[in-house]
């Protein structure tokens, strides 16, 4: 997991996981990441994290952010990455960084770990844990982790496992934050209702009758038809087996019901 | 006994998002009622040569086998069923050929695959597999796991290392602890279930459970369980939408109604006097 580390002349004050998908940072106490120095606005920046990917964005602060001397409203963070925030300073450590400091390809791929370099890893880690008490702390738990998948690592190459692919995985695209969608029932007992689509996917329809299937993705909404011999039809038009693209304002006909698929603010 | 009228399967593998090329492997013998999902390893191309491998020698040499034999008939040695003596060689065999292509071609050292193999009869399932490759069962609504791992991260989670919870954002999820074709023997884990119809199996790759959540596959399952074919594209969908960083391949088998072996009474009396 990545994380962020604080410090001011120099001093380390904490270290910071990124665990949650925005970690936000600013003078207020409701930020994840509070910094009570008047150099920092309120809301000041917040940091979006997709799996491995992690990016800044300056919320439009008084004084600015600066990442590695350089002004920035929208930075891709890259491993030593240092975000200034008037004194303090936020070194950024990325995830494989965080964990081993081994090359990040060689954990993308399946390899085999033979049972002699299995034991020897164990044991280690064992050795490490040296009968400690049953529940041993957190931190404890954490530091065996590490040496543990560290010995692996030195035990795979060692034993001279073939990977899948030598060449490392390129970074993932960038996402952008996708519009929740909804649809409203203009039909039928139950005409004004209205389901909003957060789930990745939801299930319209009669079994036996009709049912068609919405899905949430990234480029956004989906409507696919799934069983019975209704199709569902888009604006008056019938679809067919392969997924439609809903866009804003869709009017929706499935089995004698209609409903307006609209994306909310 | 052919299966065809009781099994409905369907499958869908696919690269990924960010993998050139495919190494994993799927193969499907609704008549004989076998599936076989492999996700092989190694480098250049080997990867692909070891589940191609896996998957035809599993599915050919059990179409030999069964052509001759029933999965419940009972060996008069053991007095056990040769089932699971069956699959076991079979998957010795498909060791056997991809350890020796591995060492007699130097652009295949190395090579190995991870297995997931379901022997449908008599109402039952038989398992065998190797490596991180999954069967999952969706019954009466409730979606598990039915197979374990042999992955460092599985026998961490034992042993009591890591919790669950730790080994979401672990950094090894890549290591297997046993494989085909990688030693001259191998020991496949093999169980075997009753199944009910309805059932509703899923054999996958790491590609779809390293990248989509248990719960979300199981609300696919769920939701889309009435078009199988949909619901195979949809759960890879799913792994691509979200990363896709490694190849995804998916089996699912529905049981579509009860398929007990057809013993002749001669056999019952046999079973009797034993």
């Amino acid at each position: 997991m990545a994380k962020l580390i604080l410090s001011m002349d120099g001093l380390v004050l904490k270290e910071i996981p990124l665990t949650k998908e925005r970690t936000t940072i600013g003078r207020k106490p409701h930020n994840d990441i509070q910094i009570d120095n008047l150099a920092v606005s309120g809301e000041h920046a917040v940091i979006v994290t997709i799996l491995n990917d992690s990016f800044l964005e300056d919320l439009g602060s008084t004084n600015g952010t600066v990442v590695n001397g350089n002004p920035i409203k929208k930075h891709f963070l890259q491993n030593n990455d240092v975000v200034e925030l008037g004194k303090y300073k936020l070194k950024f450590v990325g995830e494989a960084a965080a964990a081993v400091g081994a090359e990040k390809a060689d954990f993308e791929k399946t390899m085999v770990l033979r049972p002699a370099a299995m034991k020897a890893a164990a044991e280690q880690a064992k050795a490490m844990t040296g009968g400690a008490a049953p529940q041993p702390a957190p931190q404890a738990a954490g530091a065996a982790r590490a040496t543990a998948s560290q010995h692996a690592a030195v035990s795979a190459t060692a034993a001279g496992i073939a990977d899948k692919d030598p060449r490392p995985a390129p970074a993932l695209a960038a996402r952008p934050a996708q519009p929740l969608g909804a649809i409203q029932l203009l039909s039928g007992n139950n005409a004004g209702k209205e389901l909003e689509l957060s789930k990745p996917l939801t299930t319209l329809g009669k079994p036996g009758v009709g049912v068609a299937v919405l899905t949430r993705r990234p480029q956004g909404y989906f409507i696919t038809h799934v069983e019975g011999a209704n199709r569902p039809a888009v604006n008056g038009q019938q679809i067919g087996a392969a997924p439609h693209a809903l866009k804003d304002h869709d009017v929706i006909e499935l089995a004698g019901v209609k409903m307006e698929f609209f994306l909310k603010a | 006994m052919d299966l065809t009228q009781t099994l409905e399967i369907a499958s869908c593998t696919d690269p990924g998002m960010v993998r050139s090329h495919n190494e994993d492997s799927v193969a499907a013998d609704a008549a004989n009622g076998l599936v076989v999902l492999a996700d092989g390893m190694g480098g250049y191309n080997a990867g692909e040569v070891a589940s191609g491998m896996a998957t035809t020698v599993i599915v050919t040499e059990m179409q030999q086998v069964l052509a001759s034999a029933r999965p419940y008939d009972v060996d008069p040695r053991t007095s056990q069923e040769i089932a699971a003596r069956l699959l076991r060689e079979q998957v010795l065999k498909a060791n056997t050929s991809i350890y020796q292509a591995a060492q007699s071609q130097p652009q295949y050292a190395g090579m190995g695959t991870t297995l997931v193999v379901c022997l449908f009869y008599d109402n039952r399932v038989l398992v065998a597999h190797l490596g991180d490759s999954r069967l999952y069962v969706l019954r009466d609504g409730k979606f598990k796991q039915v197979t374990r791992d042999h992955s460092l991260l599985q026998e961490q989670i034992d042993s009591g290392l890591i919790t669950l919870e730790q080994a979401k954002n672990a950094q090894h999820k890549n290591l297997v602890t046993r494989a085909l074709g990688i030693d001259p023997s191998v020991e496949p884990e093999m169980h075997e279930y009753r199944t009910k119809p309805g059932d509703i199996y899923l054999l996958c790759s790491d590609g779809l459970c390293d990248m989509v959540d248990d719960d979300d596959i199981g609300m696919a399952l769920q939701a889309l369980g009435g078009n199988l074919k949909l619901c195979a594209q949809q759960l890879v969908q799913m792994a691509n939408d979200n990363g896709g960083r490694d190849n995804v391949s998916v089996i699912l088998v529905r049981v579509l109604r009860e398929y007990p072996a057809a013993r002749g009474v001669m056999a019952k009396v046999f079973a009797w006097l034993k």
